[in-house]
Formats: C-alpha cells, structure tokens, sequence
C-alpha cells in the first residue's frame, strides 16, 4: 500500500550553513534508507512559500493571490510516497525521517487504483 | 430447559462471547462491519433456537461457527472474487472449530484491543470502538454515555474503522519493540472509559456505573491476556480501589463527599483486597509504572481504618516518585496536599506557593481550593476565603461549587 508522507517545518527557522549541510546529509541518509528497501515510490521537495500562489475559481470568477493556501507556522517543504505493508511501517518510516526531529512528518494514504 | 432459562443464557454468553466472536471475524473477513452484523447475526438466531433446541454444550463455539458461515454465506452472496473467498476459508479452518486452541481466539481479542487503541485512531474513536466491538455495547448506549447523540456517535464509529481500513492499520498485536508504548496506549483508552463513568456526575448513573464495570472487564481480560505487564496489574488494581470507594463517594443529595470524611464501612472491602494483592503480584515484577504508583497511593486510602490513621509518609515518598516517572503540576499539587497531611500545612502551602509560581495551573480550581484548605487550617481566614472565592470561579460544575460554597461559608 502506498503512503505520502509530507515534511512539514518551520521555514522561518535560520540555519547556519553547517546545520544545513548536516540537515542535506540526514534527508540524503533517509532516501538512500528507503531506495535499499525498495519502499522508494517518488519524492520531491518544494520551493519554500514565498514562492507559492493560490488559484480559486468562485461563481465563474478567477481569483489568483500569492501565499500557500494555508497560513500556518509549518508549512509543507515536500513529500515522498512510499510503498509499506501497512500502516505500523509508514509510521515507522516516518518516524526516521529527519523532518520528524524539528518538524511534523503527516502521513496519509494513497487511494489505490 | 425453559424459555427464560434460555434467554438467560443467550444473555450471558453475550456478555463473555461478544468480544470473541468480533474479534475472531474481523480477522478471517477484515471487515469491521461484516464482522459486528454477523456476530450481532448470530446471538439473535441464539435467541431463536436455544430455547426451542436447547443451550449448545459450548455456546461459544456454536456462536462462533454460525456467525462465521453467517459472513461466510453473505461475502459469497456479495460475490466476492473467489481469491478472497478462499482467503476466508482458508483463515477460518485456521481454528479448528472444536477450538481447542483457546490462544488463538485469546490472541483475537489481544489483537483487537491493540487495532482499537492504535494511536493513530482519535481517542474518542479508540474509546468508543472499543465499547462497540469488544464489549457489545450498541451506538446508542454508547452515545448516552458520552451524552452526544446517537447520530454523533454513529459517525464516530464510522469514522474509526474507515481509518482502520483505508489507511491500513494492521490488525495484531504489536512487536515487541513497540509493546511498551503501544500498551501504554491501551491503558490510557481504559483508564479514560473508567474516568468517563466516575468522575462526571451528570448523566444517568447507571449507564455511568455500566462504563466502569466495562473498563474494569477490559483490564481484567488485559491481565489476563498479558499476566506479566505490571502496569496492566497496576491500572486493575487501580480501577478496582476507585471503584470501591463508590458507594461513599455521594452523599444523599448526591453532592461529593471527600476522601477525609467518607463513611468507609460503606467501601467495598474483598474489591479492596482483591486490589492489593494485584498490587503486590504487579510489584514482584519489579517494573515500577504510572498505573502501580497510583494504584499503592489508593492502597494507602483504601487500606486505612480512618482518615487519621492514613500513611501520609507513605503517600508523600509515592508522590515524589510518581513525580520522578512523569512530573506534571497536577501530581505536585496533590503531592503537596499529601505533604501537609505528613508535616502540617505550612510545609504544604509552601509547595503550592511553589507550584502557583510556576504559573501552569493558572486556571486549575484546585489549586486555589487546596491554597485555601491550608490556609484555613492554618487559621489564617481571611486569606483563605478569598482563595475560597478565587477556586468557585474555576470551579467546572455544580457540585464542586456547592462544596466550595458550604466550605466559604465555614471559614
């Protein structure tokens, strides 16, 4: 069964270069760990908020703003889907993931075909 | 056999086979729903045949095989692809059905526990799917005894198990590595059912009554299942030293009466008894816990001829070490309360001074209740009925204000 697991963090949080390299190792860690089991759907990590814009359509009218479509301290910094036997895994997975350290790591389901 | 004797019996087995039965379907047929209507299925064709044929030799059993050829017959009538069928059957004839392996089916119910109480699930889904599938009580009892209605509580349910099955929650018992935290997670739905039934005093008594009775089944059948989980022993032991203070608890007009002054002739001394040697076996295991710590403070009140003879050294060296295991405010406070009992109120409200500089109990009713008790004793009265005051405007329902009020107008 697949699993999204979505990192969400803080993205005001400054990092001194070194802690960011450490972080780039631990995430690098974490996908080879997940590529060796097989469990590796996809991943990709997302350009932080301040590049993201909002597209509503209401009553015929296009409404585009800038901003996430939430404003929320954590916000979404990427996501992985993964293929695990069960829920207990995903949530193991999830619990490994550095993001789960100094963010949240939310874990949902993937509807299958 | 007569009619009533009959019934009589269906009744009985509901109460000790419900849960075996769901617990064993939902693992041969993974499906919650199936599971529950095919049980429900079977204890109503009891109704119907055991007073006409008489009571099966092994009623369990033959609840069991008709509720399984029940969800056999209706998974068939559904046509389910044939690999699932033969999934099911393959399954069912797992457990020979003479069930001489009484492990698996005890495993069932293990694994129930643990799939409802799985932290991933909300804790009013875990508690209220657990009265559903392992105590048998219906969407309407359960609903009355959380006084949301039965609509509400007909979501709740549906919600829970979607879950369970969208997102794949295994349905087992967890690995080892994980069984501390997992069955920390059981202890804690259990021991919120009971508080559910105890602490409130709205809603109907006997349905409150009823979930406490329900939580104290569920941690004995917990024990029974897991013998050497002291904190197992521990939260029994504990439940049944609440539970037996019950009938001292309300006085005539149902206002609540305190530790200090309840009639204990009215205490339920064998559930006492029972407690404390659950309590000791809990001990021998020499794994201490929450639920033990909690448990031997309850022993010191229970075990107590009066209020004056109370082991309040005792008392405080179980609160310091509760607090060493998981220090929040509130066991303070009540740690402090148990400190004034052993050295007098001074060395008491010095905690609570302590406790109410800390600032996280701002809004918490007994804190100033407590401050205002001590004062009072230390007849500073002034000071003590405006703590008095400060407590009734935190106070959460009628009952504690009517005893706020009765001890303002004393001081």
């Amino acid at each position: 069964m697949r699993y999204a697991l979505f990192v969400c963090a803080d993205e005001s949080q400054e990092l001194s270069e070194e802690e960011v390299q450490e972080q780039w190792k631990a995430f690098m860690r974490f996908q080879q760990d997940m590529e060796a089991r097989g469990a590796l759907v996809t991943l990709q990590r997302l350009q932080p908020t301040s590049t993201a814009t909002k597209v509503r359509k209401r009553d015929g009218g296009l409404v585009v703003a800038d901003g996430p479509f939430a404003e929320t301290r954590e916000q979404i910094a990427g996501f992985y889907v993964l293929e695990c036997e069960d829920l207990d895994e995903a949530l193991e997975f999830a619990a490994r993931n550095p993001a789960a350290e100094f963010g949240t790591v939310e874990v949902r389901p993937v509807w299958a075909d | 056999m007569g009619r009533l004797s009959a019934e009589q019996a269906v009744g009985d087995a509901f109460r000790t086979e419900w849960g075996r039965v769901v617990a064993h379907l939902i693992r041969v047929t993974a499906n919650w729903d199936l599971a529950e209507e095919c049980a429900q299925d079977a204890f109503t064709r009891a109704l119907e045949r055991w007073p006409r044929d008489g009571v099966p030799e092994n009623p369990g059993g033959w609840l069991k095989v008709t509720a399984r050829n029940r969800a056999f017959d209706r998974l068939r009538r559904a046509r389910v692809g044939e690999d699932k069928l033969r999934e099911v059957g393959k399954a069912m004839s797992e457990h020979p059905e003479d069930e001489e392996s009484e492990v698996g089916i005890e495993d069932d119910r293990l694994r129930l526990i643990f799939t409802c109480c799985h932290p991933a699930l909300p804790i009013e889904g875990q508690v209220a799917l657990t009265l559903r599938t392992l105590c048998g009580l219906t969407t309407i009892e359960i609903a009355r005894a959380f006084m949301v209605p039965t609509e509400t509580m007909a979501k709740r349910l549906v919600r829970t198990k979607h879950k369970i099955q969208n997102a794949r929650i295994p349905y087992r018992v967890p690995p080892d590595y994980h069984l501390p935290e997992r069955l920390r997670a059981v202890l804690v739905v259990l021991y919120a059912l009971f508080n559910e039934g105890y602490s409130a005093t709205a809603g109907s008594d006997l349905i409150r009554r009823n979930l406490c009775a329900e939580a104290i089944r569920l941690a004995r059948l917990l024990v029974e299942l897991m013998p050497d989980e002291p904190e197992a022993l521990g939260l029994l032991s504990l439940l049944l030293l609440h539970d037996a203070r019950r009938p001292a608890r309300l006085d005539a007009a149902g206002d609540l009466v305190t530790l200090e002054d309840q009639d204990r002739r009215l205490w339920d001394r064998p559930a006492i008894d029972e407690a404390c040697a659950l309590l000791d076996k809990a001990m021998r295991l020499r794994r201490p816990g929450l639920y033990q710590l909690q448990a031997a403070i309850a022993a010191c009140h229970g075990t107590a001829e009066s209020a004056d003879e109370t082991d309040w050294a005792e008392i405080v060296i179980l609160y310091d070490r509760l607090n060493q295991l998981a220090a929040s405010p509130v066991v303070r406070l009540n740690g402090a309360v148990a400190v004034a009992m052993a050295f007098g109120p001074q060395a008491g409200l010095d905690l609570v001074d302590e406790i109410e500089q800390g600032g996280e109990l701002a809004d918490y009713y007994l804190l100033p209740a407590t401050r205002a008790d001590l004062l009072r004793r230390l007849g500073r009265t002034a000071e003590a009925r405006s703590a008095y005051a400060e407590a009734l405007e935190l106070a959460p329902t009628d009952a504690e204000r009517r005893y706020l009020s009765q001890r303002l107008a004393e001081a």
